[in-house]
């Protein structure tokens, strides 16, 4: 049984500022307790809908700013995909929200000062700017790799300008940096720059994407993945994806808990959404009962 | 005046009657993070199975209106792992431990009976009947009152005699009381009602069912009267048999309900994904309102609705032939 190496908390947190970033959403909360144990890859659950809400499973959002203000403030980016973060993007300053977290496994970071590529999909790339704060702080370089369907959707442009040495940006319809796909870029990134790491954050597809990119540069490789949750504590079991584990054994392992950052070589990518036949416990596996 | 909380499960002294509904707590420990398993009446487990099961492919849940649809498939680590690590760790914290127990035969059952029966820990053992009988095609031993009293008086004969064995039914049966009447007549010491009624969603953007198992279990609000109802009617009819009520509570209120209909253990599940914390919110909102009602004991209101109408709320018909 694994600790989870911080307590998370429950905050009724104000809302401080709401703010739209091109596509998306930004919410500050004041919520002290969270701020404060925040580790680069935490993500927080927040309740949506009111106190007397009809929708009983929380939405996850990975943390992209904490903030010293007001005792500690974290902001989260979000999409509008229906009525949960519907109701969420209507929230105004003074409005209060419901929050647990941090959750979570953090992102390791490398003990030596290295070279590590951050690489950002849509709005995950909001996990990366806090890690890069902490790399940065370890005297690491940080190269930025950020994509999205169009200029819209990509987060964090300017920042990641800002904070990399370099930074590039991709969009499947080209209306910003190069057409394409984060992967068609990164495999240049990465030898133009000699990275010694990869950090990613975004879609499944993006993440199997730039493991296959790492592995092939043998370099390690980072994975925070955004898979659906309902509690993000742990006990609703329905986070699950296929990890293999140190002993070579492939389990069915909770993003939230036992994640959201995994090594991405040990995430079995082409078999999320299924039972592998091989996974511990798999149907077939000598268990053929109950439902 | 605190209101005496104590209720029993069948001889067996619980110090509240809230406790965890299977399934929703993990192994306690993600739990504990946020209050101390201790102070809640009982921990409900996951249904164990014998060996360690992967469970169903993803998408696994999917929200509805006051609740949501989960076909989890009963993903757990197996009665060795279970035994090794999850309930000495449950056991070392003095936290009391219904473990639940799912099997595809008799025999399974019994044999899951069985490893627990000289499991430190064990507080009761609860029977998730709402397996499928892989000697009857599949078919649910909930649906079939034979087929259930047959595991619980299996489960009973080799269970330690102290350790109560609760039968843990489904609201998908046309006659509840008939299924639970047959799970006493096996040597139920206690019930628990409701698992989840079967249900379903369709993704109208993908045009494709929600979950990846299709169907799924349906918890939450949503399903409150139909618990409240089922608890009404078993506890009408067997009304010396203690009832474990769950089924979308998220209030001290909805609690109460329960316990009106007949219930003397509450069962909190879907509440616990929305709120860590909800099992201690609802038994401090459970313990203001019996007290703002004027009541001293818990016990005095279990299945206090079901009185005459007109009769005080101090006269119980049904304890009339006890030694009381």
């Amino acid at each position: 049984m694994r600790k989870t190496p911080v307590t998370p908390v429950q905050v009724t947190g104000t809302v401080l500022t709401t703010r739209r970033v091109d596509a998306y959403h930004a919410l500050t909360v004041v919520a002290p307790g969270i701020a404060e144990r925040f580790r680069p890859g935490h993500f927080v659950a927040v309740a949506v809908g009111g106190a007397r809400t009809s929708s009983l499973t929380r939405r996850v959002f990975f943390v992209h700013d904490v903030k010293p203000d007001y005792g500690g403030t974290v902001e989260f980016v979000f999409t509008v995909r229906g009525p949960g973060t519907e109701w969420l993007a209507e929230r105004r300053a003074r409005d209060t929200l419901d929050l647990v977290g941090p959750l979570g496994r953090p992102f390791p970071l490398p003990r030596d000062p290295v070279g590590c590529v951050l690489a950002g999909g849509e709005h995950g790339s909001a996990a990366l700017f806090p890690l890069a704060d902490a790399l940065q702080r370890r005297g690491c370089r940080v190269d930025f790799v950020l994509g999205a369907a169009s200029a819209d959707r990509v987060f964090g442009a300017l920042r990641a300008r800002r904070m990399g040495e370099t930074t590039t940006l991709t969009t499947e319809d080209g209306s910003v940096g190069m057409r394409g796909k984060v992967t068609d870029v990164l495999p240049g990134v990465i030898a133009d720059v000699r990275a010694d790491a990869v950090y990613a954050c975004g879609p499944m597809a993006m993440l199997r994407g730039v493991t296959a990119v790492a592995v092939e540069f043998d370099i390690p490789v980072q994975v925070a993945v955004e898979e659906r949750m309902a509690c993000g504590i742990g006990v609703c079991m329905t986070c699950v994806l296929p990890v293999i584990g140190d002993d070579g054994v492939t389990r069915m392992v909770r993003s939230c808990v036992e994640g959201p950052v995994f090594r991405g070589e040990r995430v079995r990518f082409d078999d999320v959404g299924t039972i592998p036949f091989d996974a511990l416990g798999a149907p077939g596996g000598g268990s053929r009962h109950a439902g | 005046m605190p209101v005496d909380m104590r209720t029993y499960l069948g001889h067996v002294e619980l110090v509240n009657p809230i406790t965890t509904a299977a399934g929703c707590a993990a192994s306690g420990a993600e739990l504990a993070q946020f209050f101390d398993l201790g102070r809640i009446g009982a921990l409900t487990t996951r249904s164990i199975t014998m060996a360690p099961r992967a469970g169903r492919p993803t998408p696994r849940m999917a929200e509805t209106p006051s609740g949501m649809l989960n076909a989890v498939g009963l993903q757990g680590p197996g009665v060795d792992a279970f035994l090794e690590r999850e309930l000495p760790w449950l056991a070392q914290r003095s936290v009391r431990t219904v473990v639940s127990i799912g099997g595809g035969t008799v025999a399974e059952y019994t044999a899951l009976a069985r490893r627990l029966t000289d499991a430190p820990g064990v507080t009761a053992v609860e029977v998730n009947l709402s397996c499928p009988n892989i000697e009857d095609r599949g078919r649910v031993f909930a649906r079939d009152g034979a087929a259930s009293a047959e595991v619980i008086a299996s489960v009973r004969s080799v269970m330690r005699y102290d350790v109560p064995v609760l039968a843990k039914l489904s609201p998908d049966v046309p006659d509840i009381v008939s299924v639970a009447r047959a799970c006493v007549d096996g040597g139920a010491d206690a019930l628990s009602m409701i698992n989840n009624p079967l249900g379903m969603s369709i993704d109208t953007e993908t045009m494709r069912p929600a979950l990846a198992a299709v169907t799924g279990g349906l918890s939450g609000p949503a399903v409150r009267p139909l618990a409240v109802r089922c608890v009404w009617q078993v506890h009408a009819a067997l009304p010396s048999v203690p009832i474990i009520g769950m089924g979308g509570v998220l209030t001290g209120r909805d609690a109460f309900e329960l316990i009106l209909a007949g219930a003397c253990v509450v069962a909190v599940g879907t509440a616990l994904f929305h709120d860590p914390y909800a099992c201690m919110r609802i038994l401090r909102e459970l313990e203001e309102l019996l007290a703002a009602r004027g009541f001293n004991r818990l016990a005095d209101a279990v299945g206090l609705a079901h009185r005459p109408p007109g009769a005080s709320t101090r006269h119980r018909t049904d304890l009339e032939e006890s030694s009381l």
